[in-house]
């Protein structure tokens, strides 16, 4: 290597770390700043006033915003328990079943809901509920998250299919296990993190999902996000920053869970 | 005997065995989609195709849709002045903004991919995903606080003279789509440069490629569908964006995913919603695959 081509490399190298940290500052300082002045007594949201948990008590007092927690929870676990079945299944035909009438027109729908954008999606529903006659409630909300969730469920359980030593399978089948058993015993306990991770994945979307819910709500039903929202539009709180730390507090929970899967995931593909 | 004469010789034995063992096998795998395959048509597909039906409808004069008095009202009004300017507009940030995603996404996750410690990479990996799943109203909101009238951001501006007050204007929603938007090119890009063959790239610099030569003819092509797959996250909803611009901008920044969901709540046009709505997706889903071909073929 020529000395000024070392210079070169030094100088991309830099450049590269500069950049990198930059970005990093670009997407952590913004969440910093809300952290913090979700304990600012102060009641100018941007200027500190001293420590105060008092937006957190207020919080909890709020009954309409608990109201849309509960909600909340509620439309995630129902949306995500089904849409994770589901996908799950659609999963496993398109990944171990290579001929059969319309796959192709199946693989295709599955792919559809995760490319059209949130507006669209909360369009259509909204004008099918009101076709067949359905009023808007819980129900709804949870039958639409469920619609967007199922894709992306399958998506990562096809992943980790894909991945799967099919000898496996063809040992236990050797073995006399029957379907049932190959697949409970055999199958299930290999594709298990994709399934959690999709899971995970359905539950973060449908707790993050506003434009959807904001179209198909019924009277009473909004849930935390849709409320949030809501809140944002008309000012800007510390008790809004309370409420966000605790939501992002609830994510990190669920990325460190969701690597907590790839891990074990990964060291049993080694094994 | 290969398992493949053996295999042969059962067809050739007993062939309707083998033909009923491929119809139970095709009758399994519809069984297994079943259950997601009806629940797609009925609350994915059947919307879909509802949708373009309502583009024909008409209303009551109080702006109730109506399935009936079939027309083309709502496509006649696409071609209005202001319907030009909202998609011009959403149009040129989504497109701005899937160009700066990559433009900065790239050289970062080139550079997390080639550190020489797993344990490191492994990390800065997960420094990415900790955004990439957190709430995206949240970090809107986070943007809303900073660039308050009296937020952090903008007293910065105000004691350096540097800018002014940018909430509600169209700088202020590019920002907001470029931090809520960056992870989602960042992460494709990650997954396609580490798992990326150093071999070749190495072999060029053996045959006298330079540094950049190589990168530009080796690295970057290899790259590629990690290039498209982060630019179609990034453009789909960007196009589409609605909490962003709802938040961070004001009347003067509408966007089209904000004009749709107008004419379904305070507009009361449906059919002239649905008529947008259409096109859109229309247009979307012909760019996708247009965009997966080019990319398939050069690959």
């Amino acid at each position: 290597m020529t000395g000024e081509e070392a210079t070169t490399r030094g100088w991309v190298n830099r450049a590269l770390a500069l950049n990198g940290w930059v970005v990093f500052l670009f997407l952590y300082a913004p969440i910093a700043v809300l952290v913090l002045f979700s304990f600012s007594a102060d009641r100018n949201v941007g200027s500190w006033g001293g420590f105060s948990m008092e937006w957190y008590q207020r919080m909890l007092a709020n009954d309409p915003l608990m109201r849309s927690l509960r909600n909340s929870l509620l439309v995630a676990l129902l949306s995500t328990l089904v849409s994770t079945v589901l996908g799950t299944a659609a999963a496993i035909a398109l990944e171990r079943y290579r001929r059969w009438a319309t796959r192709g027109v199946f693989d295709a729908l599955l792919y559809l809901p995760v490319i059209i954008p949130d507006v669209t999606m909360a369009v259509m529903l909204l004008m099918w509920f009101t076709t067949i006659g359905w009023s808007l409630s819980l129900t709804t909300i949870v039958l639409s998250h469920i619609a967007f969730n199922i894709s992306f469920v399958a998506i990562v359980v096809r992943a980790r299919l894909a991945n799967m030593d099919p000898s496996l399978e063809e040992a236990a089948a050797d073995l006399y296990a029957g379907r049932w058993r190959t697949f409970r015993r055999v199958t299930l306990p290999v594709i298990m993190p994709g399934v959690l991770g999709g899971a995970l994945l359905a539950l973060t979307l449908s707790l993050d999902d506003v434009v959807v819910t904001s179209l198909v709500q019924g009277p009473g039903s909004t849930t935390l996000p849709v409320f949030v929202f809501g809140l944002i539009k008309r000012d800007v709180t510390p008790e809004i920053n309370a409420v966000s730390t605790v939501m992002l507090a609830a994510s990190m929970v669920l990325v460190m869970v969701s690597l907590g899967f790839q891990r074990r995931g990964d060291s049993e593909r080694v094994r | 005997m290969t398992l493949l004469d053996e295999k042969a010789t059962v067809e050739a034995v007993n062939p309707e065995l083998e033909a009923r063992s491929v119809r139970a096998e095709a009758r399994r795998g519809l069984l297994h989609a079943l259950p997601a395959y009806v629940y797609l048509i009925v609350f994915f597909a059947l919307p879909l195709a509802i949708v373009f039906v309502f583009s024909f409808a008409s209303r009551t004069s109080t702006g109730r849709p109506v399935l009936g008095g079939w027309n083309l009202d709502g496509y006649a009004r696409l071609a209005e002045p202001v319907i030009r300017t909202i998609a011009g507009r959403s149009l040129w940030l989504a497109a701005l903004n899937t160009a700066i995603c990559l433009l900065i996404g790239y050289p970062f996750a080139y550079w997390i991919a080639t550190r020489a410690k797993a344990s490191t990479r492994n990390l800065l990996l997960v420094l990415v995903l900790i955004p990439f799943w957190s709430n995206f109203l949240v970090r809107t909101y986070a943007w809303r606080v900073l660039l308050d009238s009296d937020g952090p951001v903008t007293r910065v501006g105000e004691v350096t003279g540097l800018w002014g007050s940018m909430l509600f204007t169209q700088p202020a929603v590019f920002i907001g789509l470029l931090y809520g938007y960056l992870p989602f090119m960042v992460l494709p890009l990650y997954a396609a440069i580490e798992r990326l063959d150093w071999s070749l790239v190495e072999a060029a610099r053996d045959l006298y490629a330079t540094r950049w030569e190589a990168f530009r003819k080796v690295t970057l092509p290899l790259s590629k569908p990690g290039v498209i797959a982060g630019s179609i996250l990034v453009f789909i909803p960007s196009l589409g964006a609605y909490v962003t611009p709802d938040i961070l901008g004001g009347a003067k920044t509408t966007l089209l995913g904000n004009y749709i969901v107008t004419q379904f709540t305070s507009g009361r046009n449906w059919p002239f919603g649905a008529a947008l709505s259409f096109v859109i997706l229309t247009a979307m889903l012909l760019a996708t695959i247009a965009y997966f071909r080019s990319g398939a073929k050069t690959l």
